[in-house]
């Protein structure tokens, strides 16, 4: 599996094309994509000719971006103009968007090659992307188990290296949990770090989009390239994209890792790997130092109301009027609207919608809606305190292995509570990375690093320098 | 707090997601679970605590009123389920 | 109405601000256009898009919050309004809730005579939604409905007033002073018919010295100063019915049928009100500098009541001419510049609301749209002044100004009509006029002393209008006295 400077440089070089290298990506994903139901949607055509105008600018003489070539695939809750985009939602099963996401704008400058839109939780809700309201998703490592969610088929398919890159959102662990699962690097980045224009909205004050690759160097070459100011975007930090390769080889030595206590609570295999790569970072000369973050325990309420809430607006716009599906039955516009949101929404996306409209309706506000934002307040303090004594804060991914298909789904307070070491992250608005510590049981372990908020040069100098100490990355899991 | 059939109801039509009866019981029993997860909240006195709704301390975000192209009506009209000549077409209105 | 009760009202007025662009994206705020052609993905609430606020509502926003005595505070923010109806195209829309742009305001009104202070609880911005099209003769008849979106995100100020106001006079006072004053701030045209902007009318009734107020009912989407008016008073009448037969009033939202002229229910279901209303997380608060704030308050133009006060005590004019003039910002302006050559106020008065207005009245225009300068209309009463035209003159001229745009001086010269000062000119057409008309004369000399008015019409007649009607009174008073 290439990288993407060393592609970039074959091309260059004229050692393959553009074309051949798309054939050969397309034909493997089809294949692979038939185990694992990574995708929702495959590009064929466009892939194609895409290769096609940048061989011809190759043999024009004419200069091509970094991402010239690269085969990439997009969460499908990213709009892509022209190109179905579902959500993941039988609501949104047949809508093309006219529109691109900012990112995809700026993957497309720079030559990325979309091969298609991968497969995710309905609308972003779930950690196992079994609320696909089209197909599950499997796990590379093993197709019995879950490749997280809801990037699940984002993560899978840069794990079964299908494609060199993806592109996932994190709402709550969405990007940092797959990409633990199937054992590649995910970034979630600071919020108003990368553009949210485009992106169809879960949260809309938890959400980012961030990449995965196989390895740190080509998630921090996408991150440098999608990160920036948008004026499309209020929430957009009025920030230059970031520039993480020119330090990720930084020495690390005398870096500060805090490990805070309240995230090891989890399964013995998760720990006892994360135990391992956190005595390998002291020898790396990293001073590592146990902490506490004392209201963790209430950051999962805080997440389920405050999600809950925001989508419940968010997805009030589907409702058969302007796009989408529609239930033509009804005579009657509320009916229709009713009818048409119950049939072909899924039951997890139902549920929030249903727990968020309870949570702001009258006499509820307070009680929930507000108590969580103030919640959000002492989270926020907790990581204030833990950043003025360490440069990173270390703790798994997920407490638990990807779990087997079908496990978690009937009980939704266990499903949440595999989110436990992620979504304080996004009510705080932090970046973190996900990057394989490990394998346990042949299933791999995820580390998450986080850093104060615009600090995604140093997580990616970290996770890139702890990269070069082992072959985590470089393995390829089997698929059958 | 308790979430009973008739606050379900009511929610549901708040929420336009016409639920039968089955999904009602369903979401009954559903919902109380995780509010009472929620509830856990309550363990922590938050009198003295300003909400947080960006987390993000920014503030005037805005653009200058300059008139930029719309779309093109096909555009526009492009994903609709249902239209009349140029505009949406809905059910009846009552 | 029945003089047991007492009416209480609350006007929540909403106003088109009329910035180029749309409140959160730069489609064209211009009315009509062929159906959704005013549209993007961002007001057609697509997936995945995200609002920015336009610079210009704020900064109009505070500019009327200043105009109507209001508090504009440093903090404010944009909340969701959730509620489903398929002209949103988000089912919720971007306004503001616990923190508005402006608090605390005031409008001075006069009713009869009597000026009385309403009260202002707020004015907030928000989008405005699009527009249905029934295919049957009401909502209610129809198979189904069209959907317009090109109105969806035109930037509105909803102005909420205090209970304040206790008849429907006192409303219409309102309503038309809040006008004058958005108009003379220029934040909206203000225009009724195009829905610049409309009232929802919130009435009860309370017997008189009551404490409590009564149930109110809320009547939706005026768009005229008589609908208000007539609203008002249908629900007067109805509410005081109702109580009056034992019944009790339902706090619900109504409409106003203008063609049958009742206020009919909007909404069956009681507790369909629950806006669950939270902070919009893709707008980030707006924070106000006094610098920003007193920056904008310096640049505020003239208010009306200002205006009023300054043409009362400088110009001595009546408070019923200064009311004139201010009605109209336009007007008022026309009136400073024209007063800048001419120190006679009166004068300038009563030619802009007498002969002047009459003309654009007779052929459909108004004070903004005609074409004559107020160079010209200034060059006109000069004229007068220096008793180069006559009054009468100055009649046939103003039609040809208001239809050509033409300067008066040249017209004059055009058709020969300078007024004749010569008195020996003058002296000779007298001299026709008394030899012709010895009855008069006769009458005259015998004590008849109005006759003479007869005689100057003569002289007039036979000038052609042209002779100085001074002159002429002056001169053939000295022949018919030898
Ligand atoms: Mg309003
Ligand atoms: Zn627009």
């Amino acid at each position: 599996m290439g990288k993407i400077k060393d592609i970039h440089n074959q091309l260059l070089n004229k050692e393959i094309s553009a074309v051949e290298l798309i054939k050969e990506y397309l034909a493997n994903l089809k294949v692979s994509e038939n185990k694992l139901g990574t995708y929702l949607a495959i590009t064929e055509e466009k892939a194609i000719a895409d290769a096609l105008a940048i061989d011809k600018k190759i043999s024009n003489g004419e200069s091509i971006g970094l991402l010239a070539g690269i085969p990439m695939g997009i969460k499908d809750n990213i709009s892509t103009k022209g190109i179905i985009t579902t959500c993941g939602s039988k609501i949104l099963e047949n809508y093309k968007p006219v529109y691109n996401a900012t990112v995809v704008n700026k993957l497309y400058h720079e030559g990325g090659i979309i091969l298609g839109k991968c497969n995710m939780d309905e609308f972003a809700m779930g950690s196992s992307s079994e609320n696909s309201a089209y197909k599950l998703v499997r796990n590379p490592w093993d197709i019995d188990r879950v490749p997280g969610g809801s990037s699940g088929g984002s993560a899978a398919t840069v794990g079964a290296e299908e494609v060199v890159f993806s592109l996932g959102s994190d709402t709550g662990g969405s990007i940092r949990q797959p990409a633990g699962f199937c054992g590649v690097a995910g970034m979630k980045p600071t919020y108003g770090r990368v553009s949210r224009y485009g992106l169809i909205a879960y949260a809309s004050s938890l959400d980012q989009i961030g990449p995965i690759a196989k390895n740190v160097e080509d998630c921090a070459i996408v991150h440098d390239i999608i990160s920036g100011y948008d004026k499309m975007d209020s929430t957009s930090a009025n920030m230059p994209s970031t520039k993480s390769l020119d330090n990720i080889n930084r020495d690390i030595k005398g870096l500060r890792i805090g490990v805070p206590k309240e995230y090891f609570g989890g399964d013995e295999k998760v720990l006892k790997t994360l135990k391992k790569a956190l005595a390998k970072f002291e020898e790396m000369g990293a001073i590592v130092e146990e902490t506490s973050l004392p209201h963790t325990e209430y950051a999962l309420p805080a997440y389920y109301i405050i999600a809950s809430a925001e989508a419940s607006s968010n997805l009030a716009r589907f409702d058969g009027v302007r796009y989408g599906a529609r239930d033509f039955d009804q005579n009657d516009v509320t009916d229709m609207m009713s009818v048409t949101r119950d049939k072909f929404f899924g039951k997890e996306v139902k549920k929030r919608i249903m727990i968020g409209t309870y949570a702001l309706s009258a006499g509820y506000y307070d009680a929930y809606y507000l108590k969580a934002l103030k919640v959000r307040t002492l989270l926020k303090r907790d990581f204030d305190e833990a950043f003025k004594k360490y440069d990173v804060l270390i703790t798994p991914v997920a407490p638990t292995l990807p779990f087997k298909i079908g496990e978690n789904i009937k009980d939704s307070i266990t499903m949440y509570l595999g989110d436990i070491c992620t979504v304080t992250i996004n009510l705080v608005g932090i970046p973190g990375i996900a990057i394989p510590c490990g394998f346990a049981d042949g299933l791999p372990v995820g580390m998450q690093i986080l850093g104060k908020p615009f600090s995604e040069e140093l997580l990616f100098n970290v996770a890139h320098r702890f990269e070069q100490n082992n072959d985590f990355h470089l393995r390829k899991p089997e698929v059958k | 707090m308790s979430i009973t059939k008739k606050d379900i109801i009511h929610v549901a039509d708040l929420a336009r997601l016409g639920l039968n009866d089955e999904e009602t019981i369903k979401y009954e029993k559903e919902l109380n679970d995780v509010l009472n997860f929620m509830e856990k909240l309550n363990e922590l006195n938050t009198d003295d605590v300003e909400p947080t709704s960006h987390v993000l301390d920014i503030h005037n975000v805005f653009r200058s009123d300059v008139v930029e192209d719309s779309l093109d009506v096909e555009d526009v009209l492009a994903n609709a389920p249902d239209r009349d000549e140029d505009y949406f077409k809905v059910p009846s209105i009552l | 109405m029945n003089n047991k009760y007492e009416v209480v009202i609350g006007l929540e007025v909403h106003v088109e601000l009329k910035t180029a662009t749309k409140i959160f994206c730069g489609c064209k705020t211009t009315f009509g256009g062929d159906p959704n052609t005013h549209v993007c993905p961002i007001c057609l609430g697509l997936p995945g898009v995200l609002p920015v606020v336009n610079e210009k509502v704020v900064e109009y926003g505070v500019r009327t919050g200043l105009a109507i005595n209001a508090k504009v505070p440093n903090y404010s923010k944009f909340d969701r309004k959730n509620y489903y109806y398929p002209d949103l195209t988000k089912n919720f829309q971007t306004s503001q809730f616990d923190l508005p742009i402006c608090e605390n305001g005031y409008l001075d009104i006069e009713v009869d005579g009597v000026v009385k202070r309403i009260g202002i609880t707020r004015a907030h911005m928000e989008e405005d939604a699009g527009k249905l099209v029934h295919s049957g003769k009401t909502i209610s008849s129809s198979n189904s409905s069209n959907v317009d979106y090109n109105r969806v995100g035109v930037p509105l100020l909803e102005i909420v007033s205090e209970p304040d106001i206790r008849s429907s006079e006192e409303a219409k006072a309102y309503v038309e002073a809040l006008k004058m004053i958005l108009t003379y701030i220029d934040v909206s045209d203000c225009k009724m018919e195009e829905g610049s902007i409309r009232a929802d009318a919130n009435v009860s009734i309370r017997l008189i010295g009551a404490k409590e107020f009564g149930t109110r009912t809320e009547t939706k989407n005026l768009n005229s100063l008589k609908a208000l008016q007539k609203a008002i008073e249908y629900e007067v009448e109805r509410q005081t019915e109702v109580i009056e037969d034992g019944g009790v009033i339902e706090q619900e939202t109504r409409t106003w049928d203008d063609e049958q002229g009742i206020t009919l229910s909007m909404r069956s279901k009681a507790d369909a009100h629950d806006y669950r209303y939270f902070p919009e997380p893709d707008l980030p608060p707006i924070i106000l500098t006094d610098e920003y704030i007193d920056n904008i308050r310096r640049l505020l133009p003239e208010l009306p009541e200002a205006r009023k006060k300054r043409l009362i005590e400088m110009d001595s004019l009546s408070v019923y001419d200064a009311n004139l003039v201010i009605a109209e910002k336009f007007l008022a302006d026309f009136y400073d510049e024209v007063r800048k050559s001419i120190d006679d106020p009166k004068l300038i008065v009563n030619y802009l609301m007498g002969d002047y207005y009459r003309e654009l009245v007779a052929v459909g225009l108004d004070f903004s749209s005609s074409p004559v300068s107020t160079k010209d209309f200034s060059e006109l009463l000069k004229l007068l002044q220096e008793k180069t035209i006559s009054g009468k003159i100055a009649k046939e001229i103003i039609p040809l100004m208001v239809k050509d745009g033409k300067s008066p001086k040249v017209i004059v010269e055009e058709k020969g009509l300078v007024q004749i000062s010569d008195t020996g000119a003058i002296e000779a057409i007298i001299a026709e006029v008394v030899a012709a008309n010895p009855k008069a004369v006769d009458d005259y000399k015998n004590g008849k002393g109005n006759s003479i008015g007869f005689l100057v019409g003569q002289v007039m007649k036979a000038s052609k209008g042209k002779a100085n009607p001074g002159i002429v009174n002056e001169l053939l008073k000295s022949v018919l006295d030898k």
